[in-house]
């Protein structure tokens, strides 16, 4: 889509561009391309001499079996927080898209761990489940159950689980919710009429209407997981016990910032910005023609 | 509901108070326990009703600060918190709306280009050029300052996206009047566009000030002086790995304060929120 009018100008454009493009080549092509480039390198200990490398940190950190380690870390973690988060919010948003009275008020009163910061939702569920103080643990050892994220890692991976799946509950709901109310009331009642039951409509005519949401949602989750619970994992287990919860993110930051591995860290980020670029790609190849509110 | 069953349309209910509650539940464990004292929490023997030592341990939070970590009061950080929320909140639109409006209503050699240079930044999280990013505002003498801690945060694709796609459904005729009242391209901006463009400014001011706010991996690189540390990241440092040294009761505190402004921005503007959220991300 383009105007058909429009005004002149030679110089004005380039000036309104201008402090936009600045702060973008200076703090994100800048910053992204010393990023590739020091993963080519490698430095001494001393930071005093580097060497061009070629993909050596690359194939260092693929020979690896804690970058692997991490990697399945992070592929468990997002599927846990995906499918936990887009099944609840989704069982809410249908319980509200039932024609009922204050679906407002509810809307309210739900979506607002989404102004919640990560490591704020982080020391809650911490502080929940702290092993010697928090209600739920204590809770949970009066059942007999030896609940210790300090030193178990299913644990400490479950108490981040938690935690970001509460967050990203509001943000799931409202999409969902905005999803349910852009099917026309019509189409499910022909289908009752029809005799269609409640379950059988949901799974033939909701759940299809729905699904360009539902997988929209199910990328935006994944790159939240991957980069947004930062904060999280480092409020509650800084990536212990025993790198039980390092991400890729996490491990990014440990490995350049405690390891001194610019390098490593470097080819990591880079990595990650692949994944990154690829899950965006799919994003708006697929859902930018199909999502319909 | 297409079915008319009376006592059906309880469930519904149910099922939403239910869900609020858990949603609310680790909010409200965290308020109870920020007015209630240390040694209550530290015996595992907090009641769940709010205790008398509201106002003594928010005061203690807020201008004297914790014991056993920075003795940083969190007043200073929450000031901290805002100009960070605030500066990266209209800056963001101040760069965003101009650079749309660029876009949209010139034609010039590199539109396109300038356009999607804009646009990949949506694909260049802070997280993954983390330790570059570090370095250009280290050499750039910003470390511990507020242009360091919001400047490189203020790019931002979502809002040129957004504006970009509401200067679209703004009719041509208003531009053609504007020409032929002899307006120029900053009038027009100025006195057609901008009074126009308020509920996407303010949709995206709610978004961008909670993004600001809850920033914490860049704040925690570059700010090493205590004095400007953040709430968000204040509130990690409360928390010592030896439980006894921890005043939950504090960072309770500190926790229930952190989530205050943005929660009640999103509260306040939840239909201008969400508005703002479905539009852009779609």
């Amino acid at each position: 889509m383009e105007k058909r009018v429009v005004f002149d100008g030679k110089l004005l454009p380039y000036m309104l561009l201008l402090p936009q493009l600045a702060v973008t080549l200076v703090f994100f092509y800048w910053p992204a391309g010393q990023a590739v480039w020091q993963s080519f390198l490698i430095q001494d200990a001393f930071g005093l001499s580097t060497e061009f490398v070629w993909l050596e940190n690359y194939s260092d950190l693929l020979s690896k079996p804690e970058y692997y380690k991490s990697m399945v870390t992070t592929a468990i973690f997002s599927a846990l927080v995906a499918c936990l988060s887009l099944s609840l919010s989704l069982f809410l948003a249908i319980q509200a898209d039932k024609q009922i009275r204050g679906t407002g008020a509810y809307k309210a009163f739900l979506m607002w761990p989404y102004a919640v910061a990560p490591a704020i939702a982080g020391v809650l569920w911490l502080f929940m489940f702290q092993p010697s103080l928090g209600l739920i643990a204590q809770a949970l050892r009066s059942l007999g159950f030896d609940w210790n994220p300090l030193l178990n890692g299913n644990h400490a991976m479950t108490l981040v689980v938690m935690a970001a799946t509460w967050k990203q509950i509001s943000y799931n709901f409202l999409f969902f919710l905005a999803g349910l109310q852009s099917i026309p009331k019509s189409v499910i009642e022909a289908a009752a009429i029809d005799g269609a039951g409640p379950m059988r409509r949901f799974w033939t005519i909701i759940f299809p209407l729905l699904s360009p949401t539902t997988f929209f949602l199910l990328v935006v989750n994944i790159v939240y997981v991957f980069f947004d619970t930062f904060g999280i994992i480092d409020a509650t287990t800084s990536g212990g016990p025993a790198k039980a919860t390092e991400t890729l993110v996490y491990k990014v930051y440990s490995d350049g910032r405690l390891g001194g591995d610019l390098g490593g860290s470097a080819a990591q980020s880079v990595i990650l910005m692949i994944m990154v670029i690829g899950l965006t790609a799919i994003q708006f190849r697929y859902v930018e023609r199909k999502v319909q509110y | 509901m297409v079915e008319r069953k009376r006592f059906l349309d309880f469930l519904p209910h149910l099922v939403l108070l239910v869900g609020i509650m858990i949603v609310a539940f680790p909010v409200y464990v965290a308020f109870v326990a920020s007015t209630w004292d240390a040694s209550t929490i530290s015996n595992g023997q907090m009641p769940l009703r709010p205790g008398p030592y509201f106002l003594e341990n928010y005061y203690k939070t807020i201008f004297v600060g914790t014991a056993s970590s920075t003795r940083e009061p969190v007043g200073g950080m929450m000031l901290n918190s805002l100009v960070m929320a605030l500066t990266i909140a209209i800056g963001k639109i101040m760069i965003s709306i101009v650079s749309a409006f660029a876009v949209v209503y010139f034609r010039f050699p590199f539109r396109m280009t300038a356009f999607w240079v804009i646009f990949m930044t949506l694909m260049l999280p802070v997280e993954v050029r983390i330790y570059p990013t570090y370095k250009i505002v280290a050499d750039l003498g910003l470390l511990d300052t507020y242009a360091g801690l919001t400047i490189p945060l203020i790019a931002s694709a979502t809002a040129t996206l957004l504006f970009r796609q509401f200067f679209m459904t703004v009719p041509d005729e208003l531009v053609e009047a504007s020409k032929i009242d002899g307006a120029s391209a900053m009038q027009f901006f100025k006195d057609t566009l901008l009074p126009l463009s308020i509920t996407s400014i303010a949709a995206m001011f709610v978004i961008q000030f909670i993004y600001g706010w809850n920033q914490y991996l860049w704040p925690l690189l570059i700010t090493t002086r205590d004095d400007m540390q953040t709430i968000v990241i204040g509130i990690k440092k409360m928390i010592v790995t030896q439980d006894a040294l921890t005043e939950w009761q504090l960072a309770m505190a500190t926790a229930i304060l952190a989530m205050l402004p943005p929660v009640l921005v999103v509260v306040i503007m939840q239909k201008l929120f969400v508005k703002g959220l479905v539009e852009t991300e779609k």
